[in-house]
C-alpha cells in the first residue's frame, strides 16, 4: 500500500483547518438546536444555489437537508431512515437523499443527536435538480410555515442569458427578500449583503487555489475525498462569514506547506506518499460507505486531482466570484452556474479540461442511483471524453446514501481493473 | 392546412384502424409523407409534457410528439447510453434517434419535465449535430410580472429560432391564427373526454388513447377532424354499459404504459373516466384569447389556466392534490389508480402527497408501476380487479 505507515493516522484530525471546520459544523448544529430558546428564526434551504449571504442578512439560522442526509450517511444512519421513509409510502425508485431526510424527520432527531427545530421559513432554491422541487413540497407538508421558492432556469445551451438572470433577480426582489423580511422582522440592507459577498469572494479565491494545487505532481490534495471536506464551509451555512475566510486562508497555508515539502494528500491512514494514478472523478461519493470507498483508491496509490462533485455548490475555478458591486445579479449567476445546472456538452468540456490541466490518467464516473441530474447521460459523456482526450475512462454504479446499492466487491474489482488498464496503457506508451 | 371536405364520416373500424396504424408506425412514415408532400416542409419533435405547439404551427411546421418506443421497439443501442436505474423512455428515444427513425425531424424540443429529459437535450446536441435542439424551460413562478415576463421572452426566442429555421418570419397574425386552430382542437379534446366521462362504455380508454396518440403525429387540423369522426362513430355504436367502477388514472404523463396495461385495467372492471395521457393536448384548460398580443396570451394561459401535474411546482400547500380531487368529483369517479413508470421521479415523488390528499377526502386508490415494454399485464389486471371489487363493496 502506498500510505506511509510511519505517519500516524490521526494526523488528518490535527490539521488546524480540520479542527476549524468541525467546530463550525458543530456550532451550526448547536445554533439550530438552541434557536427556539434563543428566539432565533430558522430557514431550511438546499445546497446548490443556496443564498447563504442573503439569509445572513436576516439573521436566520440555516438548516440544509442534504447536509443532514450526508451526515447521516457518514454516521451510518441513512440506511435505516431510508427504509423508514419507504415504509411510509415513498418509492424505492426515488432519490435516497430525500428519503434519508424524511426518515430523519420521522425519527425526530438530527444528525448530531439533538432534534432539529421546525423551520420558520422554507426557501427552495430550485437549482440544477428537479427532485429539489418535490423534496421541498414533501418537507412543506410537514410544517406550517412560510415558503418561498426561487426558480433557477437550466443552462440548456451552456449560456446564461439576460432573461435568465433578470428572472432570478426579479424573484429575489419581489418574492424572496420580502418573504425573508416578513419572517425575520429584519429589514433588508444591501450593504450588509455586499459585505458578506466580499467575504465570500476572498474565500472563493483561496478555495480555487487549493483545488488547483492538484495540478502539481505529486498532488498535495485529493480533490474528491479531501475535496468534499474543503468545500464544506463554502457550500453550506458559512459562505460569506469571516470565519470561513479564515478557514480557507489556513487551509491554503497548509496546502502550500505540503506543496513545498512535495507531500501527497492526507488520508485516514496517513500521507499518501506514492502517487501512482491521477484521476478525474465525476459524480457524488457513496457517503454511506465513504471510508471504504476512499481506501480502495489510496491503497492503490490513486489520487483524485479534480472532481465535479466539488462544484455542485458553486463553480469557481473558471472565474466566477460573488461580486459585491452587483449583489443580486451575482447571486443569480452563482445559482445559474452550479455544476448540475450546466448542460451536458459544457460538462464534457469541463471534464476534458480537467483531464488536460491536471494531467490526469483518466476519468472515473461514479453513477449514483439516486441522482438523474448527475447520472442521466454520463455514459455518453464518458465516451465523448475518452474520444476527445484519448484517456481511458471507467464507470461504476453506487448510491449516495443508500448502502443497499454499494457492492464493495464489484466496485473494488472494477477499480482494480481500471488501474491495471491505465498502467498497461502507460507501459505501451513508454515502448 | 384545412382538411379536405368529407362526404360521409368514416366508420369506427376505419377510424381505429387508422389510429392503430399510426401508433404502430415507429418509422414515422406519416411525418415523412407530410414532409414529402410539399418540399421544404419541416417537422419539430417534442418530448412530454408541454411545449407551445401554437408557435411550431405558426412557423408552418409539424409538431411531432415523441413518447418513446413502446413495447414493439427492440432497444439495441439505447441501453449503452444509460445506467441501470432509470426509466425506459430515454433509452428507447435514443434508439429511435440512432436508428434513423427520427431523421424526418428537423429539430427537437426537450421541455423541463425532469432531469432525464433535461439531460437528454444535451445528449441530443452531442449526438445529432446540425439539428435544431432546444431545452424549453417554463417558469415555476406563476406571477405575470415575474414568471410571465421570463416566459414571454422564452417564447420569443423559440419563435425567432423557428422563424430562422423555416426561413420566414412568424407574425402575430400567424400566431393568432394558430391559437385559434388549437382552441378548436382543445374544444374537440374536451368533447371527447366529456363524452367518455359521461358514457365510458361507448368510448373505452383503449380506443380514446389511440385516438389521442394520433395527435402526436397528425396535423392539428387533421386530428380535430379525427376526434369528430371518432365521436360520431362512438355515438352511433350500440355498446351496452357494464357494471364497472369509475376511476381516474394518473401518473402516465411521460413514458407510456403498453396498450395492454390500459386494456387490462378496463377488462378488470374499471372505466377510466379521466387520465393524464398526452397531457399537452389538455394542458391549457380554457380557450386562449385570439386578440391582442398572442405570446402574452399564451403566457397568461400557461400561468393561470394550466392543469396541475407532477412536473409542476404547486405554490400553495393547501392546493396540493386539488386538481386530482376536482377531477374525481367532476367525473364522478369512485377511486384513483396511480400508474407510473419505474424510476419516474416526478410521478413517484409526488405520489405520497397526492395519496395523502385523497385519503383526507376518503377517496380510495391503488398504485402500480410499469415500463413501456412491460410484458406482464396479469398482475396489473389482478390488482385493478381487486381494486374494482373493493370499490363496489364499499359503495354497496
Ligand atoms: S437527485 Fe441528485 S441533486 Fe437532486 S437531491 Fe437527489 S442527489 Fe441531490
Ligand atoms: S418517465 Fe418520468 S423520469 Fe422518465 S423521463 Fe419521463 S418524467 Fe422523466
Amino acid at each position: 500500500m502506498s500510505v506511509t505507515s510511519t505517519t500516524p493516522p490521526p494526523v488528518v484530525q490535527k490539521e488546524d483547518s480540520m479542527l476549524r471546520q468541525k467546530a463550525m459544523i458543530a456550532a451550526n448544529y448547536t445554533a439550530l438546536s438552541e434557536a427556539r430558546d434563543k428566539g432565533r428564526k430558522v430557514v431550511s434551504t438546499f445546497v446548490p444555489g443556496n443564498l447563504n449571504e442573503l439569509l445572513m442578512c436576516f439573521d436566520l439560522v440555516r438548516n440544509l437537508p442534504e447536509i443532514n442526509a450526508l451526515q447521516n450517511g457518514l454516521r451510518k444512519k441513512s440506511g435505516r431512515y431510508i427504509v423508514e421513509a419507504e415504509r411510509n409510502g415513498h418509492s424505492e425508485d426515488v432519490c435516497a437523499y430525500v428519503k434519508a431526510d424524511l426518515g430523519m424527520m420521522l425519527s425526530g432527531t438530527g444528525p448530531a443527536g439533538a432534534p432539529l427545530p421546525a423551520p420558520d421559513v422554507l426557501l427552495l432554491s430550485y437549482t440544477g435538480c428537479f427532485t429539489f422541487m418535490k423534496w421541498f413540497e414533501l418537507v412543506r407538508q410537514e410544517y406550517d410555515c412560510e415558503t418561498v421558492m426561487l426558480h433557477v432556469p437550466y443552462q440548456g445551451d451552456g449560456t446564461i442569458t439576460s432573461n435568465m438572470r433578470d428572472y432570478v433577480v426579479k424573484q429575489l426582489k419581489e418574492d424572496v427578500i420580502p418573504t425573508l423580511e416578513r419572517v425575520s422582522g429584519v429589514k433588508f440592507d444591501i450593504d450588509r449583503l455586499r459585505g458578506y459577498l466580499a467575504e465570500s469572494a476572498k474565500a472563493e479565491d483561496d478555495l480555487v487555489w487549493v483545488l488547483q494545487s492538484a495540478r502539481r505532481r505529486p498532488s498535495p490534495i485529493d480533490a474528491y475525498f479531501g475535496g468534499v471536506y474543503y468545500i464544506g464551509p463554502i457550500f453550506t451555512a458559512f459562505r460569506g462569514t469571516a470565519e470561513t475566510s479564515a478557514y480557507y486562508a489556513v487551509l491554503r497555508e497548509e496546502v502550500a506547506d505540503r506543496l513545498a515539502a512535495a507531500k501527497g494528500p492526507t488520508t485516514p491512514e496517513g500521507e499518501l506518499a506514492d502517487e501512482r494514478y491521477r484521476l478525474v472523478v465525476e459524480g457524488p461519493p457513496p457517503w454511506s460507505n465513504f471510508r471504504e470507498f476512499w481506501k480502495m483508491f489510496y491503497d492503490e496509490g490513486a489520487v483524485v486531482v479534480a472532481s465535479t462533485y466539488t462544484k455542485v455548490g458553486g463553480l469557481y475555478d473558471f472565474g466566477f466570484r460573488h461580486d459585491p458591486e452587483h449583489p443580486l445579479e451575482s447571486l443569480a449567476d452563482y445559482c445559474l452556474g452550479c455544476y448540475t445546472n450546466l448542460d451536458l456538452p459544457t460538462r464534457v468540456d469541463i471534464l476534458c479540461r480537467y483531464l488536460e490541466d491536471y494531467d490526469a490518467d483518466g476519468l472515473l464516473i461514479n453513477s449514483v442511483k439516486s441522482c438523474n441530474s448527475f447520472s442521466a447521460g454520463q455514459l455518453l459523456m464518458l465516451r465523448e471524453v475518452e474520444a476527445r482526450t484519448g484517456r481511458p475512462g471507467a464507470f461504476i454504479e453506487t448510491d449516495l446514501v443508500d448502502p443497499r446499492y454499494f457492492s464493495p466487491a464489484n466496485v473494488k474489482n472494477r477499480l482494480e481493473s481500471y488501474f491495471q488498464m491505465i498502467a498497461q496503457k502507460r507501459g505501451r506508451a513508454a515502448h | 392546412m384545412p382538411p379536405a371536405p368529407r362526404l360521409q364520416p368514416p366508420s369506427m373500424t376505419a377510424v381505429l384502424d387508422r389510429c392503430q396504424a399510426l401508433f404502430d408506425d415507429l418509422a414515422f412514415s406519416s411525418v415523412r409523407a407530410w414532409k414529402e408532400a410539399v418540399p421544404g416542409r419541416k417537422a419539430i419533435g417534442y418530448m412530454p409534457i408541454y411545449v407551445p405547439l401554437e408557435i411550431i404551427h405558426a412557423a408552418g411546421m409539424l409538431p411531432v410528439g415523441i413518447l418513446g418506443g413502446g413495447d414493439q421497439l427492440e432497444v439495441i443501442h439505447g441501453d449503452a447510453y444509460y445506467q441501470s436505474y432509470i426509466c425506459r423512455i430515454p433509452r428507447s428515444t435514443v434508439e429511435l434517434g440512432v436508428t434513423g427513425r427520427l431523421d424526418p425531424l428537423d429539430g427537437m424540443l426537450f421541455p423541463s419535465i425532469c432531469d432525464v429529459i433535461r439531460n437528454l437535450s444535451g445528449m441530443w446536441r452531442m449526438m445529432f449535430e446540425g439539428k435544431y435542439v432546444r431545452y424549453f424551460d417554463v417558469p415555476q413562478n406563476y406571477q405575470d410580472s415575474v414568471g410571465g415576463s421570463y416566459y414571454i421572452r422564452e417564447l420569443e426566442t423559440l419563435r425567432d429560432d423557428l422563424a430562422e429555421l423555416g426561413g420566414r418570419a412568424i407574425t402575430d397574425d400567424d400566431l393568432r391564427e394558430s391559437i385559434r386552430v388549437y382552441n378548436d382542437h382543445r374544444k374537440a379534446v374536451r368533447a371527447l373526454y366529456d363524452f367518455r366521462a359521461a358514457r365510458p362504455w361507448r368510448a373505452p380508454t383503449a380506443e380514446v388513447y389511440l385516438v389521442m396518440r394520433a395527435a402526436m403525429v397528425l396535423t392539428v387540423e387533421e386530428h380535430t377532424a379525427l376526434i369528430e369522426d371518432y365521436l360520431a362513430a362512438a355515438a352511433a355504436e350500440d355498446r351496452p354499459p357494464r357494471d364497472n367502477c369509475r376511476v381516474v388514472l394518473t401518473g402516465a404523463f411521460c413514458e407510456q404504459p403498453p396498450l395492454g396495461v390500459i386494456k387490462s385495467i378496463e377488462m378488470a372492471g374499471c372505466y377510466i373516466v379521466d387520465d393524464d395521457f398526452m397531457l399537452i393536448t389538455r394542458w391549457l384548460l380554457d380557450e386562449v384569447p385570439t386578440d391582442a398580443d398572442p405570446l402574452a396570451n399564451l403566457s397568461r394561459a400557461f400561468l393561470h389556466h394550466g392543469c396541475a401535474t407532477s412536473a409542476k411546482f404547486e405554490p400553495e400547500k393547501q392546493d396540493k392534490g386539488r386538481f386530482l380531487i376536482d377531477s374525481v368529483r367532476r367525473n364522478r369517479a369512485e377511486g384513483v389508480i396511480f400508474v407510473a413508470p419505474s424510476f419516474c421521479d416526478p410521478a413517484l415523488l409526488d405520489r405520497p402527497m397526492l395519496q395523502d390528499a385523497l385519503t383526507d377526502q376518503n377517496i380510495p386508490y391503488t398504485a402500480f408501476k410499469y415500463a413501456e415494454n412491460s410484458g406482464q399485464t396479469q398482475p396489473i389486471r389482478e390488482q385493478a380487479g381487486t381494486f374494482a371489487d373493493s370499490i363496489k363493496l364499499w359503495s354497496a
